[in-house]
């Protein structure tokens, strides 16, 4: 039983930690500020649900894990308020999305811009 | 007293005693019993402006919901960690565009602006006029699942009395 809750929740923080850094790399990956944030808000949502968690799981039944649950209902209900401030600044000061096509139309303005001498 | 406001202060003692988990300690107890009047003062006067009778049916079906939105933010977890991780095979095309919404009351406004922005590919940007939302989504597919109205049903189906 030890074991079994043992693995759970290292698979719970080893999933937790690779959403972490899925996150970080499209934070480098993506090319406006916008679509950054779509990135940053992966680490807000799943990989602090999996960290929590695990960290559950490893606590038992005891206070710790009612403190991480309200951790975690907090993290869930202040994280939207502090992406859409950012997103709303942004768009205030008038920072420029960068707007790309659907890929299959944006393969056909390609070919239709090649032809072009 | 009211019963709103014995129900404020149970239920703050209740959350008092889990977070500090201090049971015997005079100085403390004395300072939660403190703090304790003080928030439920604070509410009260809130109260007076926005009553809590008017949100309690929607609280209670916020479990329902929440439980749906888990599942949606995963899904769409996924989504945008294949557009970081495979770019070519999953591009993404950042679309901004205003939605359409049909909640009538501020709430429920308000827990459809942040359903949206919860669930990474979606954030939204501002309040148009004419009940709108500007939204800006990471892939037009997120954009066009946003649209049909699926979530936006949800929440106004929790506003009904």
């Amino acid at each position: 039983m030890e074991l079994i809750l043992d693995v759970l929740s290292w698979i719970l923080l080893m999933g937790g930690a690779f959403f972490g850094i899925t996150g970080a790399i499209g934070t480098l990956r993506f090319p406006d500020f916008y679509s950054r944030v779509h990135a940053g808000s992966v680490t807000d949502t799943l990989c602090a649900l999996m960290i929590i968690g695990g960290l559950i799981l490893q606590a038992g039944f005891t206070l710790v894990t009612v403190k991480l649950i309200m951790v975690l209902a907090f993290l869930w209900y202040t994280s939207p308020a502090a992406s859409h401030a950012l997103v709303r600044a942004a768009h205030h000061m008038g920072v420029p999305p960068v707007l790309l096509p659907k890929p299959d139309a944006r393969s056909k303005t390609r070919e239709g811009s090649s032809s072009k001498p | 007293m009211s019963s709103y406001l014995r129900f404020l202060v149970a239920g703050l003692i209740g959350f008092w005693l889990l977070l500090s988990g201090y049971w015997d300690n005079p100085l403390l107890l004395t300072l939660g019993a403190f703090s304790i009047a003080l928030t439920a003062y604070l509410a009260s006067r809130i109260e007076r402006h926005y009553p809590l009778k008017s949100v309690t049916r929607m609280l209670f079906r916020l479990p329902a919901y929440g439980s749906w939105l888990l599942i949606e933010v995963i899904k769409t977890t996924l989504d945008v960690t294949k557009c970081v991780w495979m770019p070519s095979r999953y591009p993404i095309s950042p679309t901004l565009d205003v939605v359409p919404m049909t909640q009538k009351t501020r709430v429920g406004k308000t827990i459809y602006a942040n359903s949206i922005t919860l669930t990474p590919g979606t954030v939204s940007v501002r309040f148009e006029a004419g009940g709108h939302l500007l939204v800006h989504a990471l892939t037009a597919d997120s954009m066009d699942d946003l649209k049909a109205g699926v979530m936006d049903s949800r929440v106004t189906a929790m506003e009904k009395q």
